[in-house]
């Protein structure tokens, strides 16, 4: 294991946000069980109050998760010069088996957290809590996320092992790994994909102002929206990064939000994450339309939230095309890369 | 204006000192009407007057406030129904001491965002109204007895609400400001709202602004109503 | 959502006051909280910018560095072997290094005697030019070169740091190493009281007294690494320590392609197999962990402490005085909701951690780059008798703020949650039930 303050502050906040999340759960549990509007015995009462316990927990959770996806990659990049061949995060992430899962892991908890807090938004705005029991379900589903993506997290940085010198008698200290790690990523060739990108992102867009104005087509957007958030991640890859770069070579996700590149890679992917979450919970509140508490809210609430997914996904584009068009690089789509 | 039906509270049930404050109160409060509450310590006063405001929840029964059923509704509701609707006025003036007079009395409405310099203004107002404006700035331990009850009126009045909730407004005050607040009451009562006042001081409620009086004892209204 | 700034301004300024009405318990929150983050700042702003040093240092050695192993141990390298090393293709050019240990009885002290390169073989020193600029490892295509095929990468021309990667470890302060002189470190020269001019005595390994004179001292930025340097030419050396010419202490081999680095080490590993080449980026891979270790230790032990201060804080945050009890009391009668006081109680957390956290982190640059660490100092120097008098150069990048906030901060906040919702959940009606002073 690697004992960097750095990797400290990653396994303590990931230890923090599974501890709160288990306690909430506990308490959660006990809510689902107990609780009833009606009921004004103390029972009732404490359990009131302690969802608001409950719901501070959480906000904090999540506020947290999204900090240490940004520190998970922040830590990797800066433990690069520890492995051989390693030349950034994505190299970084390979050194054992555990890193890109908690990644993946480690993005999917954060949309589900997101998606959390909005229900938990609106919960909030009904005199009956009339989503309480769907919340603390999907709590339910989310702890165990959370605590797998926890364990993989510690997995990863305890059975890292830098490349160093181990021992004075040792004669050849590097082993013959002369090719190092892999820093490759799997790409798709640039031009068809910015095909895909742009196009997709104009339908999903057309889908989400339309659902804006007619109401109509929520669901379809809250999937588009899904899509979108995947095609976006698949095009940094494989299109937008190299014009960031300005190399034809380098699909690197990860070093954008370094310094060397103005940090440009914290916007687009807060951007990114914030338009899914709220084109997701679109998706997810749409249900809910006909409760009786939520009628004078819920309907003008779903309508902003497409349309703040709309916008950032419309400034996300405008990112994106911005640096395509002022990057040096040419891409001459003879050549396929 | 406000209905109680069948409320009943009790405190740390099922346990061995399980506490029954009100047992089935009947109880229907007018509107523009001083109505007193009348009891001994213990009669549960305090506790009916805290449901009557919206401050707690009944273990059973149901509460309406101007027809809108509110047993069930959670705090965050119940509050901002207090909010706009209830004045309190408490025995003590619970001011909170080492800010200045303008804020406390601003306090209430922080959590509505209104506008700092119409509130200002709004707050400026009251005090004047009832005379102690040019205590605005001194800081709350400095106030007499009295200037620090008016204070708390002022404090009760910042959200403009139609219903005033008193708690033993007289039970620290002398004779002659007794009779000062009685006149504030009959203010209020004459702008249309409607107050609530518990009292063992007939000073209270034998006077003749007050229009029904409300006998409690042991947690349940003795005979019929007023 | 005009309202909402609003409703946080009122809440901030009453917070402010609230804070300031309970001066003695914050005050002393607040001291012992920047006093944690001043330590771990501490610590990690200095094991950073000595990381920074070492990386920075050591981009000027060699590529790989060559010594002869004997059962482990290292012996003297044979100047017969650098034919060897010097076929293999992809190697640049290889120097010969003359350098060992004394140690001086009066002062209890190591030192470092060098030959200053290109000096060590008499086949090198046609490659040393001019001095003055002199003393680099050979990299022009002139005398030294090897007579195997190589690729050069050039530098790029108008790069600003071309010329940084050919200075030496070290500065001469325009003196010239004569034999029966030396040139010492700053290290040396305070220890021994000596100066240009005087003379040091010194044992030869038959036990004659030899007497160099110091024909100067080396710069003091680079005292980091020529503290208890001294520079000796190889004549003197080898007849300070009865070496033979036919060998010297180890080689450092330059090969211009980083990419064939590794692959002429494990040549070199197979063509001479009592060889041990030692590659810079393995050193610098071993010192950033070295580094890494240290300072990751410090904050593992250092834990205990932020353990304490959390605890602490928790404490502080329950033990709510009756006072405090009844005001927030006060605030829920008139009309402030649960989520409106938690709400309160969390910015006056975040002022806390603000204050203490840049407090806290300002105190420790100052500590660290100003004061030399002046707290660390014993921990720091041992019983190490030459200690150098460096100052760092202040280096503090985003990394070091984040890890501090997430080891300082995070703790905090979360310990408080639990005690701020217990205070929120106080009744509204407990004002009502007050009855007393």
């Amino acid at each position: 294991m690697i004992l960097h303050p750095t990797v400290i502050a990653n396994l303590l906040a990931a230890y923090i946000a599974g501890g709160m999340v288990l306690y909430a759960v506990f308490y959660g549990v006990q809510i689902l069980k107990h609780w009833d509007i009606q009921n004004g015995h103390e029972l009732q009462l404490v359990l009131e109050r302690r969802t608001y316990l409950i719901s501070t927990l959480l906000s904090y959770v999540f506020g947290l998760q999204l900090l240490s996806l940004f520190l998970y990659i922040f830590t990797a990049d800066n433990l690069t010069p520890l492995f051989v061949g390693a030349m950034c995060a994505a190299g970084t992430l390979n050194v054992d088996s555990f890193g890109y899962p908690t990644l993946v892991l480690k993005i999917f908890n954060f949309i589900l957290a997101g998606l959390w807090l909005v229900l938990n938004y609106v919960d909030n705005q009904g005199y009956d809590y009339p989503l309480i029991k769907k919340k603390y379900l999907l709590l339910a589903f989310v702890a165990p996320v959370i605590i797998v993506e926890t364990i993989l997290e510690s997995a990863y940085f305890l059975d890292m092992e830098a490349d160093v010198i181990t021992s004075c008698c040792g004669s050849l200290f590097s082993s013959e790994r002369v090719t190092g790690l892999g820093s490759e990523i799997a790409s798709l060739p640039a031009r068809p994909m910015m095909w895909v990108f742009y196009s997709a992102m104009a339908c999903t867009l057309l889908c989400g102002i339309f659902f804006y104005f007619n109401n109509l087509g929520g669901y379809l957007y809250a999937l588009l929206s899904l899509l979108m958030f995947f095609i976006s991640l698949v095009s940094i890859v494989s299109f937008i990064s190299l014009y960031i770069y300005e190399l034809p070579t380098h699909h690197c996700p990860f070093c954008i939000i370094m310094e060397e590149y103005n940090y440009i890679g914290y916007l687009l992917y807060i951007l990114l994450f914030g338009a899914v979450v709220s084109g997701l919970g679109v998706g997810a509140l749409i249900p809910f339309r006909q409760v009786e508490s939520l009628q004078a809210m819920l309907s003008g609430f779903i309508r902003k939230l497409a349309l703040a997914s709309v916008i950032l996904y419309a400034a996300f584009t405008t990112l994106v095309t911005y640096e395509i068009v002022t990057s040096s690089l040419v891409i001459s789509y003879e050549v396929v890369y | 204006m406000i209905e109680l039906m069948n409320v009943k509270k009790v405190f740390n049930a099922g346990n061995p000192s399980e506490f029954s404050a009100l047992n089935s109160v009947n109880l229907n409060i007018a509107g523009n009407k001083v109505t007193v509450l009348k009891g001994p310590s213990g009669s549960g006063k305090t506790t009916l007057l805290s449901i009557v405001g919206c401050m707690s929840r009944p273990s059973a029964g149901r509460v309406k406030l101007n027809g809108r059923e509110i047993t069930s509704l959670p705090e965050r509701f119940l509050t901002d129904i207090r909010r706009k609707t209830f004045g309190f006025i408490f025995q003590q003036p619970n001011l909170i001491k080492g800010i200045s007079v303008l804020d406390n009395v601003m306090l209430p409405a922080y959590p509505l965002g209104e506008k700092r310099s119409q509130l200002k203004m709004k707050a400026m107002k009251g005090l004047a109204e009832l005379n102690i404006a040019d205590k605005s700035a001194s800081k709350v331990e400095w106030l007499s007895g009295g200037e620090a009850q008016r204070a708390s009126i002022v404090r009760a009045l910042i959200n403009d609400p139609y219903i005033i909730i008193a708690d033993e407004p007289t039970a620290h005050l002398d004779t002659k400001l007794s009779y000062r607040f009685m006149e504030i009451i009959e203010k209020f009562k004459s702008e249309g709202k409607t107050v609530i006042i518990t009292s063992h001081d007939p000073l209270v409620y034998e006077s003749s602004i007050v229009d029904h009086v409300v006998k409690l004892r042991d947690g349940q209204i003795e005979g019929k109503q007023a | 959502m005009r309202a909402w700034i609003e409703k946080q301004h009122y809440i901030i300024d009453f917070t402010i006051s609230s804070l300031l009405r309970r001066k003695v318990k914050n005050f002393g929150l607040l001291a012992l909280y920047t006093l944690i983050v001043f330590i771990l700042a501490s610590t990690m702003f200095f094991t950073y910018s000595i990381k920074k040093e070492a990386s920075l240092i050591l981009k000027g050695a060699p590529e790989i560095i060559v010594q002869k192993i004997v059962a482990g141990r290292h012996d003297l390298f044979p100047l017969s072997y650098i034919e060897t090393i010097k076929s293999i293709r992809g190697v640049a050019a290889v120097e010969s290094r003359l350098w060992g240990y004394y140690y001086d009885s009066l002062v209890s002290a190591n030192y470092t005697l060098l030959t200053p390169p290109g000096q060590a073989d008499a086949a090198d020193t046609a490659a040393v030019a001019d001095s003055g600029a002199s003393f680099r490892p050979c990299r022009s295509p002139q005398p030294c070169k090897s007579p195997a095929k190589t690729t050069v990468v050039e530098n790029e021309p108008g790069d600003p740091h071309a010329a940084d990667e050919s200075k030496p470890l070290f500065e001469f302060n325009g003196a010239v190493l004569e034999p029966g002189t030396l040139i010492i470190g700053n290290g040396v020269a305070r220890l021994r009281n000596i100066g240009k001019g005087d003379y040091m005595p010194f044992l030869t390994f038959d036990g004659k007294v030899v007497n160099f004179k110091i024909a100067g001292t080396l710069s003091s930025q680079s005292e980091l690494v020529s503290a208890d340097l001294m520079l000796i030419t190889g004549a003197d050396f080898r007849k300070l320590f009865g070496i033979d010419n036919s060998v010297v202490t180890d080689l450092s081999v330059t090969v211009n392609n980083p990419s064939e680095v590794a692959m002429v080490a494990s040549k070199i590993k197979k063509r001479l197999p009592q060889a041990r080449p030692i590659i810079r980026d393995e050193m610098l891979r071993t010192y950033d962990s070295i580094f890494n270790w240290r300072g990751g230790m410090m904050i593992v032990v250092f834990s205990a402490a932020v353990l304490a201060f959390v605890i602490f804080a928790w404490d502080k945050a329950s033990g709510l005085s009756a006072g405090e009890r009844r005001e927030i009391g006060i605030l829920k009668a008139v009309g402030w909701e649960t989520s409106d006081v938690i709400q309160m109680k969390f910015w006056e957390g975040a002022m806390i951690s603000l204050t203490a956290f840049f407090t806290g982190v300002i105190l420790a640059y100052i500590h660290v780059f100003f004061t030399g660490s002046i707290v660390f100092e014993p921990a720091l120097k041992g019983w190490s008798s030459l200690y150098p008098n460096f100052e760092l150069t202040p280096f503090v990048n985003l990394e070091q703020l984040t890890t501090l906030f997430f080891l300082t901060v995070v703790p905090y906040t979360v310990a408080t949650i639990v005690p701020i919702w217990r205070a929120a959940t106080i009744d509204p009606d407990s004002a009502m039930r007050f009855t007393g002073e």
